[in-house]
């Protein structure tokens, strides 16, 4: 029950403390917007059905990067601002403290998605059919809470490595590509493809269009999203101590 | 009575790298060898100047640093071994504006922050309160932190460290940079911890802070403690001696030079103060030395002279000097 009562509490503060940032949430709303354009503009010529393909990509690809770079930046400002020495020093499990955080990123990217579809609607007149608005709703949440899951494992890293930030900026453009969010997996070398199967994005993505189009595995897509999600939370906690002892022998916890 | 603060020949190496195409190791021993003890209730003082290693000793105290060796127990509790069971039991609050959430109200920070430190739900409300009307910001609590002075800033991390209630308190440099009557309420609200029974660890470089709130002292300067005791101990280093302050300005380094080494002069020390260099000059009691001093400064401008009784200051500068 406390661990429930942590979790909650730390993510209505961190989605408060997010939210109140003006530059970073106009940051979050317009940046997602010029992709979103091109992507737009790419397949304007294509079909309806190409223009639908191509805002919900675009709308997912916010949510993606409102977490993997935002992790490491707000990680690294919680460094600066000695934050994360007193988390560190908190006597709870260190997952209960990180997980929160970034499942509070990826809830904001949902402002990021709302933003671009209503951009598509807008600007470029693309209707949001959609098949199966119970399940999307389930996909979208499902979604947010993958990545936040996923943005919890790379926060681990970051907590333990100071210049690992960088690494959440470095993965932005990658998990956009290969996750499928505007380029179907089928353009890809096969290579690729295994590579698309552990990322919980690429079901995400998948469950998403499907609910939208209504056709497919979505409940199977839906249970692979968020059983990678699990995975990689479980593969964070199982790491988490070990990261944060060495974290605590190499003095990286601030950056004085 | 068994000590709650225990440590033993603590050390610690901080390893860093230099170079961009050669790449060199550096190894930095910030603490080398500091041993002390604290009893149940004490208030107790590691005072030393910036980068003596206070901070560093007491991070490895609260479980945010691992001893490269040495040992440190808190209420018994191996500080490595028990980290866990250590952070319940103990509050860090640190100096400065950083710590807090500066986006979210100083409730909020309390609120958040006593989830992470296991108070009760039912009793946080209570507690935060009781804790707000303690450091005298009741009434202010649902404000932004970003709006707050320096001094309300450093009193929630007060509030923040002892939210669950903790037997041990480890305060670094908490006075720091606030203004002279938020220091003189903090140091209020400080004294009253060891009233309400709590053993508190206070680092300071403010030598009549630790005067006038420590039990005891530690001196500690690159890395090791070189005098301890009571206050009145480490005053008496030095009351054998006099002081004579001669305020300068524009002095050349070799005229200071030339104090120290003259005959009777014990050490002698430099304070910054604007525009003026005063002159801390220490001799043995009872030798009058104003008249050479003064002679010895010709060609330099002189304003206030004074003779006086040593202070703990004083204790404090021989033995950072002398170390």
């Amino acid at each position: 029950m406390r661990s429930l009562r942590v979790l909650g509490v730390g993510w209505l503060m961190h989605f408060k403390l997010l939210s109140r940032s003006s530059f970073n949430s106009v940051l979050g709303i317009v940046y997602p917007l010029f992709f979103a354009t091109v992507a737009f503009f790419l397949f304007r010529e294509g079909s309806p059905h190409a223009l639908l393909y191509a805002s919900l990509g675009a709308s997912v690809m916010g949510i993606w990067s409102a977490t993997s770079t935002a992790a490491g930046g707000a990680l690294q400002h919680q460094r600066r601002e000695k934050t994360l020495e007193l988390m560190v020093a908190a006597p709870v499990h260190f997952s209960l403290v990180m997980l929160p955080i970034t499942l509070a990123m990826s809830t904001i990217g949902l402002y990021s998605m709302a933003a671009t579809l209503a951009w598509g609607r807008l600007v470029f007149g693309i209707s949001l059919h959609i098949a199966h608005p119970a399940l999307f709703c389930l996909a979208v949440a499902v979604t947010v809470v993958a990545i936040g899951m996923c943005g919890f494992l790379l926060a681990v890293a970051f907590v333990r490595y100071r210049s690992a930030w960088a690494l959440g900026n470095l993965l932005e453009y990658p998990v956009w590509l290969i996750c499928g969010f505007l380029v179907p997996l089928s353009l890809f070398p096969g290579w690729v493809r295994p590579i698309s199967w552990v990322l919980a994005p690429t079901w995400g993505m998948r469950a998403i269009r499907e609910a939208a189009s209504g056709g497919g595995s979505l409940l199977a897509d839906i249970g692979m999203c968020a059983g990678l999600g699990a995975l990689y939370t479980a593969i964070g906690v199982l790491i988490v101590g070990r990261l944060l002892r060495s974290a605590r022998e190499a003095a990286t916890l601030s950056l004085t | 009575m068994t000590p709650v603060v225990e440590v033993k020949d603590l050390r610690r190496t901080y390893r860093t790298s230099t170079g961009i195409l050669r790449r060199r190791s550096i190894e930095i021993e910030a603490v080398r060898g500091v041993s002390f003890e604290i009893a149940e209730g004490e208030l107790f003082g590691l005072l030393g100047p910036n980068g003596a290693g206070k901070t560093t000793t007491i991070k490895m105290l609260i479980t945010l640093l691992i001893p490269t060796s040495g040992s440190a127990h808190v209420l018994g509790l191996d500080v490595v071994k028990d980290a866990y069971e250590v952070r319940k039991r103990i509050g860090y609050v640190f100096g400065g504006d950083r710590g807090l959430y500066e986006r979210l109200s100083a409730y909020d920070n309390l609120r958040y922050f006593a989830e992470l430190y296991g108070v009760p739900p039912r009793d946080q409300r209570r507690r935060i309160e009781q804790l707000l009307e303690l450091v005298g910001l009741r009434g202010r609590e649902k404000e932004r932190v970003e709006g707050y002075s320096r001094g309300m800033r450093q009193r929630l991390h007060i509030a923040r460290g002892l939210l669950h209630d903790p037997p041990v308190v480890f305060l670094d440099e908490p006075t720091i940079g606030v203004d002279p009557v938020g220091a003189r309420e903090l140091r209020a609200t400080i004294a009253s911890l060891t009233e309400a029974g709590k053993t508190v660890l206070l680092t300071t470089h403010y030598m009549f802070e630790a005067d006038s709130l420590c039990d005891r002292i530690a001196v500690i300067t690159k890395g090791r403690i070189v005098a301890e005791g009571t206050p009145q101990d480490l005053k008496a280093i030095v009351a054998d001696k006099t002081v004579v302050e001669i305020e300068t300005f524009g002095i050349a380094p070799e005229t200071i030079e030339r104090l120290r080494q003259a005959p009777g002069v014990a050490s002698v020390s430099v304070e910054e103060r604007e525009q003026a260099q005063v002159l801390h000059v220490h001799s043995a009691k009872g030798l009058e030395l104003t008249q050479e001093l003064l002679a010895m400064l010709n060609g330099t401008t002189v304003g206030r002279v004074a003779a006086r009784e040593p202070t703990l200051e004083d204790a404090y500068v021989a033995l950072v000097e002398t170390a």
